[in-house]
């Protein structure tokens, strides 16, 4: 089963509860930091990388001589990464999403499939959990042709079917936030108890709830705020499964690096009831898949 | 006599100039000589995610420009414009289309050769 560890905000604790989990997780497990802008979760597993490796997108370059400029693959590109000005047909490499379609509807051969860099896939071992990661090239403005290049490298491990997977997903609720938990078979949505907390849930929950995964909730910084989030939770029908107490020495472990659950061994039985239910959810949707 | 485009806030000769180039609210269309215009709203540029100074520029080729005035013009969008062919005359912000037509019209404006703008969703 796939869980993804997912927020609307920023900051709520994605990364917290994913290596806590990690520790409680009793199955077989991989981990995937799909947060490609700004990963993180490495620093609070250590794994051991064994490699890393460019990742591409196909993206076409222009053989002036046999263009013709009948115009049918600016007209298809509906991101403006090809364009005929009468007489020079230009390439915006940067605007192009790898869609492949100027490609195969040039009738004079005159496109030929280039490369744009993405950034790097790196994998490993943390102890005894296999690990994976993206890193976004600085200057990419796209996340998604990377974070499906991750989850791909994941695939040809050959353990899927074997082992779980957490994913610590992207903020927000745009395009590489729906991209990271798409396929997984539980949403684990962190928040806090906060009026941007209470916002940024309601947007997470109305960007994914068509995705038709269950998903349940874990309300970190428990104590301070005031109980809106909760509310929100018992009408949109959203388990609440964990309260993450709100702590300066937790916040003191995470700035250190540290899993919650070694830090603070009282933590280990709200993780171990966490990674439970969790489970069981996910498992759940797997035997009925569509009824969520 | 050169046709010239002008990135305008409004249809009028004495609208602002627009500053933005990709995402004016349109261009005014001058015939320097007898200052007939015609107005080319750029609504469709404006709504777009990304792509809006190329779209922008794909439509002033197509009505045949071939100069432009404006006030600040993207990479992306200057790259089109070089690719048609049309010449770009930048930092004309503040002035209305009136004076900045007049100024290109006495020679007091000089082409572009490169972007003014790192351009981009702005």
């Amino acid at each position: 089963m796939i869980l993804s560890v997912a927020s609307g905000k920023g900051g709520t604790g994605k990364t917290t509860v994913s290596a806590a989990l990690a520790w409680a997780w009793k199955a077989p497990l991989d981990l995937m930091d799909l947060d490609v802008e700004a990963p993180n979760l490495h620093l609070f597993l250590d794994p051991e990388i064994e490699a890393c490796e460019k990742a591409h997108l196909e993206i076409p370059t222009v053989d002036a001589s046999r263009c013709t400029h009948c115009q049918m693959c600016s007209k298809l590109c509906q991101f403006k990464a090809i364009s005929d000005m009468g007489r020079t047909l230009l390439i915006f490499p940067e605007m192009c999403h790898g869609c492949g379609g100027c490609l195969a509807v040039c009738p004079e051969k005159a496109l030929k499939p280039g490369l744009r860099e993405l950034g790097e896939v790196c994998w490993g071992q943390a102890g005894e959990q296999g690990f994976f990661m993206g890193r976004l090239r600085v200057g990419e403005a796209m996340s998604p042709p990377l974070m499906r290049e991750v989850k791909a490298r994941w695939k040809r491990s050959g353990q899927t079917q074997k082992r779980d997977l957490i994913i610590d997903a992207p903020p927000g609720t745009s395009c590489p936030a729906v991209n990271a938990v798409m396929d997984s078979d539980v949403i684990c949505l962190v928040t806090e108890p906060t009026p941007f907390g209470l916002y940024d849930l309601k947007l997470a929950v109305e960007a994914f709830r068509p995705l038709g995964i269950p998903m349940g909730v874990v309300v970190n910084r428990y104590g301070v705020g005031d109980a809106a989030v909760f509310d929100f939770c018992s009408q949109a029908g959203l388990p609440v499964l964990a309260k993450i107490p709100f702590s300066r020495s937790l916040a003191q472990a995470y700035a250190n690096g540290r899993v919650l659950t070694r830090a603070e061994p009282a933590l280990v039985p709200l993780f171990r009831d966490l990674a439970d239910q969790l489970q069981r959810m996910g498992r759940q949707a797997k035997e009925v898949p569509g009824d969520a | 006599m050169k046709s010239i485009a002008v990135s305008a806030e409004g249809p009028s000769m004495d609208d602002p100039v627009d500053p933005r180039f990709g995402r004016a609210a349109g261009f005014l269309l001058v015939d320097p000589d007898t200052l007939a215009t015609e107005y080319i709203d750029n609504g469709a540029s404006q709504a777009r995610a990304q792509g809006a100074g190329i779209q922008a520029a794909e439509t002033l080729a197509r009505a045949g420009v071939q100069v432009v005035l404006t006030g600040f013009v993207g990479p992306k969008a200057f790259a089109a414009l070089s690719g048609a062919g049309i010449q770009v005359v930048q930092n004309l912000d503040g002035l209305t289309v009136r004076q900045a037509v007049e100024k290109f019209k006495n020679n007091a404006v000089t082409p572009s050769s490169a972007p003014n703008s790192p351009g981009g969703r702005n």
